[in-house]
């Protein structure tokens, strides 16, 4: 939500910058330069700072036992994959993979199919009662679910989703979040391409699926990529959900892992790379959508 | 719009509203209803009155909770009200490569907690590469305790936190910057004002309501902290449990083996009360600022 108002000023076309290419005293270029030079020596200090513990545990899950892990150089003189396959030894971690790639996966459809289908009702359709279910869905927002986890456990035992991945996606399968961003993006919406189909005899259904979805492409694959990661990376629920360790998600199952079974620095840094590296991979290939969900999602919770 | 809709609204919200009802809303009044119970996860659930709050108020652990939550806070908060700009400010300008330098910046947002305190377990432990630095630079001679004496556990766990939430402010101030009006810059610096004068004269009060905004989150975020605290004490919140923050005392009291369902509940509606207080002083900060 960006609440600042934009006020930008009427008619100043062509600001006058004082980079401009004008005359340029010598003085200003070495000005310049060295303002270049601390940009980028700043950009260089946070990103040792915020890019470096990846790296260096990167680095750390590649080395074999005769290499020092406290050295001050960060990577492998020669790499290896044993401490990989000391966690596949450790844990059962391609069961995990594939239980978080099941919880995350799903988690992302549903999401798309049931925000989509009560967003589109909540901005177009005019019904009695739709006050009281705006409500609902905006005080899911508000209570933050740690609240409310006691009693969803329990609700949850009495629905027999105990240590069940169901019981792992469930009550994250339509989050208030996912329905205020596709109900944002139809409302958006010129009305007049769905009233035309309207007028040809298009089913409400019709309109819905043919018309009013392809037109909110952007806005499902916020919805997507945020219930991905959010289900992904998620640990205080599947924690308290799941009790068999054979069922555990790869980040209960990490920590897991580091908790119970070895305090092998390697190990422990292969484990979490297993658990990141994904990730930081969808990241970079679709980062333009993650940018555009923070904007949109405005309100986190 | 027409008479036909009367039915189809309910087909279309069916599935979302259950699970709001069934999994968020139902949860909650069970809740309110328990913390007036002695319920326990083996049964039991006698209505007991105000019993657990008056529990509440004599229980030290509860106050240590309560403490830590707010200290988190209190620390967390200013931080991330201020880096995550200077490093707006910092990747606004359209330099080459800057889109690269964005990612990266927010690339610990998109990790698990759980991989991130692994990590800064590593980094923090008393052989581990913070305390090196530290040696190296002469700046301590034994190394800190920083993962084994609760204080510094706790102010690791914040600075966590923070790392690990700068992106995400970040981006959240990259949008506001966008609508501070460039000429405003322009003109102050034509008239001689350097970068730490307009940072503090144009940006600071452009991005004023963002901040606020931003101080709302992270105050919400410091709330609800747990994985934090939980993987880098490896699940014991530190000597004696003295790290323990609200949500990681809820799960134990509620979660555990004990299971004290009412007592939990009680202290999760506390949780609620505070989240909430801090929604309504941001909401009472916005009216003041309207009517400034």
């Amino acid at each position: 939500m960006s609440a600042v108002a934009t006020r930008t000023p009427p008619a100043r076309t062509t600001p006058s910058r004082p980079d401009r290419p004008r005359r340029r005293s010598r003085a200003s270029i070495r000005r310049k330069a060295v303002n270049y030079a601390v940009r980028y020596l700043l950009l260089a200090f946070v990103f040792v700072l915020l890019a470096g513990p990846f790296i260096w545990q990167f680095g750390t899950s590649l080395k074999g036992p005769a290499e020092s892990i406290f050295t001050a150089n960060p990577f492998p003189v020669s790499p290896t994959a044993e401490n990989y396959a000391a966690v596949a030894e450790t844990i059962p971690v391609f069961r995990y993979i594939g239980n978080s790639l099941i919880v995350s996966t799903s988690s992302a459809v549903l999401n798309c199919i049931f925000a989509s289908l009560a967003g589109y009702v909540l901005a177009r359709i005019r019904f009695r009662g739709r006050t009281l279910v705006d409500i609902l869905f905006l005080a899911t927002i508000i209570i933050p679910f740690e609240v409310i986890m006691v009693s969803v456990f329990l609700t949850s035992r009495s629905l027999g989703l105990v240590d069940s991945l169901m019981g792992v996606i469930l009550p994250a399968a339509a989050t208030g979040l996912s329905i205020l961003i596709m109900r944002t993006a139809f409302s958006s919406l010129p009305r007049e391409i769905e009233e035309a189909a309207m007028i040809d005899g298009a089913s409400d259904w019709q309109r819905f699926l043919r018309v009013a979805l392809p037109s909110v492409k952007g806005s499902l694959m916020v919805v997507a990529i945020f219930a991905f990661v959010f289900a992904w990376d998620d640990f205080l629920w599947p924690l308290v959900i799941l009790k068999d360790p054979s069922n555990y998600t790869l980040t209960v199952g990490i920590q897991y892992l580091s908790g119970t079974f070895t305090s092998n620095q390697r190990v422990v840094a292969a484990g979490t790379m297993i658990a990141v590296l994904p990730l930081l991979l969808l990241f970079f290939a679709l980062q333009r959508w993650f940018f555009r969900g923070v904007g949109e999602g405005g309100i986190k919770g | 719009m027409k008479a036909q809709y009367r039915w189809l609204p309910w087909v279309f919200l069916a599935p979302a509203l259950a699970i709001a009802l069934i999994f968020h809303i139902g949860p909650f009044l069970n809740t309110l209803v328990l913390s007036f119970t002695d319920a326990t996860t083996l049964g039991g659930g006698k209505f007991t009155g105000v019993e657990n709050y008056a529990a509440l108020l004599g229980d030290p652990q509860f106050w240590t909770s309560v403490r830590n939550t707010l200290l988190y806070a209190v620390v967390v908060v200013p931080l991330l009200m201020l880096l995550p700009l200077l490093l707006a400010v910092l990747v606004e300008k359209n330099l080459p490569g800057i889109g690269f330098f964005r990612s990266v910046f927010y690339s610990p947002v998109v990790a698990s907690m759980v991989v991130v305190g692994l990590i800064w377990t590593w980094l923090l432990s008393s052989d581990g590469a913070v305390n090196r630095v530290l040696q190296a630079l002469r700046i301590v001679q034994e190394p800190l305790p920083f993962l084994t004496d609760t204080s510094l556990l706790l102010l690791s766990c914040m600075l966590v936190t923070v790392w690990k939430g700068l992106g995400y402010y970040m981006v959240i101030y990259l949008a506001a910057l966008g609508n501070v009006p460039q000429h405003l810059h322009e003109a102050a610096q034509v008239d001689g004002a350097g970068g730490a004068r307009r940072f503090w004269s144009i940006t600071l009060p452009g991005v004023r309501s963002t901040m606020f905004l931003v101080g709302l989150l992270g105050a919400i975020a410091s709330m609800k902290v747990f994985a934090e605290i939980f993987v880098i004490s490896s699940g014991t919140a530190g000597p004696g449990g003295q790290a323990r923050t609200l949500v990681y005392t809820i799960r134990e009291v509620g979660l555990g083996l004990s299971g004290e369902i009412g007592y939990a509940s009680a202290m999760s509606l506390a949780l609620f009360v505070l989240t909430i207080g801090f929604s309504i002083l941001y909401l009472r900060s916005q009216r003041m600022e309207q009517t400034r």
